[in-house]
């Protein structure tokens, strides 16, 4: 695995022929502030392919962070800038709010309303939540890392379209904010509003869609 | 005081007891007076066949003997420690864990013992050496084998949330850590109940034995407590050992959560 350095002016993240049994090569890159959708059918890879870049499965390949090759960076610093958001986000203490240091509750605090959810869900048990909620949760949780880049996976698949639109908005203002979105779904619709450049996984390859 | 010595025919009193036990259960239909008397039988051939062989380990006196016996209890119990765990991972790593933790506990417990608190003459005296190693490798093997369960069956079921924090940053130290704490927790609760009930709800096996052997209570209770201290220092030691072990084999570099290292069930 290369280890050096690249020049400044490259894309903030390159993925370069990443692949394990389950799909690939895959390779394409994210420009800063750009949104790039993800659509393909059910089992075509796309998860797997969000978890290789994350760096939660054993594969081949490297990835790229603003010219910086991902091996060396150690793995928690890594995840903390290349955030991954599965499909069905877990929660693994009682309430949301044991999930957040002290140092992030402001900016979670100021996240809250943009989704539509009330400050008191904090508090409440995570199991009482609705699963829409747990979502939008799941995404202030995600956002409050700071990360550089997010890597999500169908974050809207159990949102009803007010919903929707409001995280949608959040992405787009956090991406003119400079952070850049990987974005897996299942809606050409929501790829083609949210999304700068849609590519599809088909043959566990990716493609130009 | 000398002890009352047991003749064939008081066994025979005792073993009327797991014969009206097995009557009772063909009786009522329970369906396991074969496996009451099966395991009666086996549990008499495997003690006499011990006592017969101990008997002449401790006339020989002989080190090598002594050492290639707690070998083989050693390695016995690895493999218990192993085999016993629902989950496990692939190959001889779990074997390796099981030995080195059985190996590395009862051995420093044992030797710690012999050395400091008990000094027997020669330090290696069968006598001695072969049931202490006895009485701690049962208190090991019961220790790693339930934090060994506890692990790795935690994290089967508790994948996605040691995920989770994985993928918002956290270490495999941190995002292991609650599923660490409680499985040694599991492997200290028996050596805990042992203390707490002993002498209250119980009396423990060796000191009832060396009573019923003559010894002085006192002097019998003092044994006891030496025992039951090194118990505790043994099981903590193997429950410690054996998780952090094992999460240490189903994590890699990356700091990856490596469930491809489990067997398939």
């Amino acid at each position: 695995m290369s280890t050096q350095s690249r020049p400044a002016d490259v894309p903030l993240l390159q993925v370069e022929a990443l692949a394990c049994d389950h799909g690939g090569p895959f390779d394409f890159s994210l420009q800063r502030g750009e949104c790039v959708a993800i659509v393909g059918r059910s089992g075509s890879g796309k998860s797997v392919l969000l978890r290789m870049i994350a760096d939660l499965d054993p594969h081949q390949g490297e990835v790229w962070l603003d010219g910086r090759a991902r091996s060396t960076w150690p793995a928690p610093a890594w995840r903390r800038q290349v955030v991954f958001q599965a499909a069905e986000p877990f929660w693994w203490t009682r309430t949301a709010r044991q999930h957040f240091s002290s140092a992030d509750l402001s900016l979670v605090e100021s996240l809250l309303p943009e989704l539509g959810l009330a400050p008191a869900l904090l508090d409440a048990e995570v199991t009482r939540l609705s699963t829409g909620e747990r979502l939008r949760m799941a995404l202030v949780r995600s956002l409050a890392c700071r990360p550089r880049v997010l890597l999500l996976d169908e974050p809207t698949a159990a949102l009803d379209q007010a919903a929707t639109l409001a995280l949608e908005a959040l992405l787009a203002a956090r991406m003119q904010a400079g952070l850049s979105v990987l974005l897996v779904t299942h809606s050409r619709e929501q790829a083609a509003r949210v999304g700068h450049r849609l590519l599809e996984v088909r043959d566990q390859r990716i493609h130009a869609a | 005081m000398n002890p009352i010595h047991l003749g064939e025919a008081d066994l025979l009193v005792g073993a009327l007891l797991v014969l009206l036990s097995a009557g009772a259960s063909f009786a009522l239909n329970l369906g396991v007076h074969q496996q009451l008397l099966w395991a009666a039988g086996r549990m008499v051939a495997q003690l006499l066949l011990v006592g017969l062989a101990l008997r002449l380990v401790f006339r020989a006196a002989s080190p090598p003997a002594t050492f290639a016996i707690i070998v083989l209890m050693i390695g016995a119990a690895a493999r218990e420690v192993a085999a016993r765990p629902v989950e496990r991972l692939r190959g001889w790593a779990h074997y390796r864990i099981g030995a080195a933790v059985v190996a590395a506990a009862s051995v420093a417990t044992v030797a710690l013992a012999l050395l400091t608190a008990i000094r027997p003459s020669p330090w290696y005296d069968p006598r001695y050496a072969i049931p202490l190693m006895g009485i701690v490798l049962g208190s090991v093997l019961n220790s790693a084998s339930l934090a060994l369960d506890s692990f790795f069956g935690g994290l089967v079921s508790g994948r996605a949330g040691i995920e989770a924090r994985l993928a918002l940053g956290a270490s495999c130290n941190e995002a292991l850590a609650d599923l660490i704490r409680l499985s040694i927790r599991r492997g200290l609760i028996p050596l805990i109940n042992q203390m707490s009930a002993a002498g209250i709800i119980t009396l423990p096996g060796i000191m009832t034995g060396q009573m019923l052997a003559g010894m002085d209570p006192v002097e019998a209770v003092k044994y006891q407590i030496m025992l039951l201290f090194l118990l505790t220092g043994a099981g903590a030691m193997a429950a410690s050992g054996a998780v952090w072990l094992a999460a240490r084999s189903v994590t890699d570099e990356r700091q990856r959560l490596r469930l491809d290292r489990l067997a398939p069930r």
